[in-house]
């Protein structure tokens, strides 16, 4: 416990270009960047082939095997190509990271969605677009969710390893903690890693509460 | 007006769904399609609103051939309803119901009143239109279904075996409520369903189809009862088709005895066998048969000259005394059906 409080109690952590507040913005912005990059990608790939049917094989087999990558490793083969001038190095692997569990899950989503309502939707007369826009992705919505959800934990968890390349991020207590042997910042980094993550589960949960109708999710009780 | 003229719908892989198919729905009428399964008949409705293209052949609606109008506007037009009722589980149900006004640009509000007054229409109450699909119970989501494709009033209704994931009250009382709808608006309404009952129930004209898409044969209920135009049809039409038949003929001018009813609680003693116990307003209590005064035995009624002799024989056949029980609107005895007279009133039937 004095590790934390060590850590958490000393005003020279709270400022400065190394201090929390800094180092939480980094990681913010490693993972937002990544995250956006990835869903810019993986949404509407997904989105188009759920909807069309086509090329979902090819689709579900790479992002099975880019799941089995070593971001570590592709981490470092980044860095060593690219250097550590710019922050792409990082963010170029966290994007392929992030990529497959959201355009697997939209696209099995769309995918997924009965067949008899898709019939039904064309049936009424809505136009290829309103029955992806208005009918699929509504009804596909937490499987989305859910995707962007596991994509956004594995981002905030890995970005941390990135402090390893010399990068900014919450990850920098950890490593430089055990480099100085100055172990309360490991605990207090870890500490930070663990609510940063905690967050961004909940802010999703938030967006699912939101953004899922009821008659989706079947929150309301059946009278 | 739905005319098929010469449509066939084959598929890369060789199979003929529905072969060189040609028959003429007419305005304001439920015709059925039938058949077994793989005799084309889903394929053949989908054609009509495009959600599959014929390969050969035309499909005309009030002359003009399908094949020329862009699907969605076409379906727009055409009121479709599916099995599962395929409600949009993300949308409450009065906006299902307004699904294609707000599609054809009809203001929310104006939308949203229509939807309403459908509601009503088919039977279901208000306060269900806040819900969402997932509190309702199948039957009350498949006259959402219904009401949703009456929107935005269509002249034609297609309906691909709407009533067949429900159970069989539910499915009566549906069948029930959309001959009464059609009484009111007259739509032209195509039916699939692969229970011959439910077609000689709802069809004014039946198509009966045979596996690989050919018309076996095209007529009204009564007729395809009586004179079905091969064996294919006549053994689709199955067993107990004679009885089938009686649910054509009427119970109006049948000969009624009215010296046959009693007052409650009279002795039995008679020179008839059965006799009927009546309450002092003329309701059926329940036979007294001579052998058993004391006792009143079960009795089976018809609305007399609305039910169709089925009905009575039905009637008679609920009771020992063997005699139908002849009722009003109001419930009130109008008169007996003897055996005897029901008898010659099947022996007519037989011969007509």
């Amino acid at each position: 416990m004095t590790w934390l409080t060590d850590f958490f109690g000393d005003p020279a952590r709270w400022s400065g270009p190394d201090g929390i507040p800094v180092r939480m913005l980094e990681h913010l912005e490693f993972s937002v960047l990544a995250l956006v990059l990835a869903m810019l990608i993986a949404i509407p790939l997904g989105l188009l082939i759920g909807h069309t049917g086509r090329g979902g094989v090819v689709v579900v087999v790479s992002a099975n095997l880019a799941r089995a990558l070593p971001t570590l490793g592709i981490l470092v083969l980044f860095v060593l190509l690219l250097g550590t001038a710019s922050i792409w190095p990082v963010i170029i692997p966290l994007v392929l990271l992030a990529v497959p569990p959201i355009l697997v899950n939209t696209f099995e989503g769309i995918r997924g969605v009965d067949p008899e309502l898709r019939d039904a939707a064309y049936g009424m007369g809505l136009r290829g677009g309103q029955v992806l826009g208005r009918v699929l992705v509504p009804v596909a919505l937490p499987l989305i969710l859910l995707g962007l959800r596991l994509s956004a934990i594995q981002v905030v968890a890995t970005t941390t390893v990135a402090a390893y390349t010399g990068l900014g991020g919450l990850g920098r207590f950890m490593i430089d903690g055990f480099a100085t042997q100055d172990y309360s910042s490991v605990v207090g980094g870890s500490v930070l890693i663990v609510l940063f993550a905690l967050v961004v589960q909940l802010a999703f949960m938030l967006t699912q509460r939101v953004t899922v109708s009821p008659g989706v999710s079947q929150r309301l009780k059946i009278r | 007006m739905i005319t098929f003229d010469a449509v066939t719908k084959r598929y890369p892989d060789g199979t003929t769904a529905v072969d060189r198919l040609s028959l003429e729905a007419p305005t304001g009428e439920i015709t059925v399609f039938v058949g077994p399964s793989g005799c084309g008949k889903t394929t053949s409705l989908r054609m009509i609103n495009r959600m599959i293209d014929a390969t050969e052949g035309k499909i005309l609606l009030d002359g003009e051939p399908v094949q020329g109008i862009d699907p969605p506007t076409l379906r727009r037009g055409i009121g479709y309803v599916i099995q599962q009722a395929g409600l949009f589980p993300h949308r409450k149900i009065v906006d299902n119901v307004a699904t294609v006004p707000f599609l054809l640009g009809w203001s929310r509000k104006k939308a949203r009143d229509r939807a309403m007054e459908l509601l009503e229409r088919v039977g279901l109450d208000l306060s269900l239109a806040e819900r969402y699909p997932f509190q309702l119970s199948g039957g009350q989501q498949q006259r959402v279904g219904v009401a949703r494709a009456l929107a935005a009033d269509p002249p034609v209704l297609l309906m691909d075996e709407p009533f067949s994931a429900v159970d069989p009250v539910v499915r009566t009382s549906l069948q029930d409520e959309l001959l009464r709808l059609q009484a009111e608006l007259n739509k032209t309404i195509i039916f699939v369903t692969h229970d011959i009952d439910e077609a000689i129930k709802l069809g004014d004209r039946v198509a009966v189809l045979r596996v690989g898409g050919q018309l076996a044969q095209l007529a009204a209920p009564k007729t395809l009862l009586s004179e079905p135009a091969d064996d294919f049809v006549r053994e689709f039409l199955g067993r107990d088709r004679g009885i089938r038949r009686l649910q054509f003929v009427p119970t109006a001018g049948l000969p009624l005895r009215t010296d046959l009813t009693v007052p409650e609680g009279h002795d039995g003693t008679a020179d008839e066998p059965w006799l009927l116990a009546v309450t002092p307003d003329d309701r059926p209590v329940g036979w007294i048969s001579k052998d058993r005064p004391g006792q009143l035995e079960q009795f089976g009624t018809f609305l007399y000259g609305q039910d169709p002799l089925r009905s009575a024989l039905d009637a008679a056949l609920l009771s020992p005394s063997g005699h139908a029980v002849a009722v009003d609107e109001t419930g009130q005895v109008a008169g007996v059906l003897t055996r005897k007279a029901l008898d010659q009133a099947m022996m007519e039937a037989a011969d007509g």
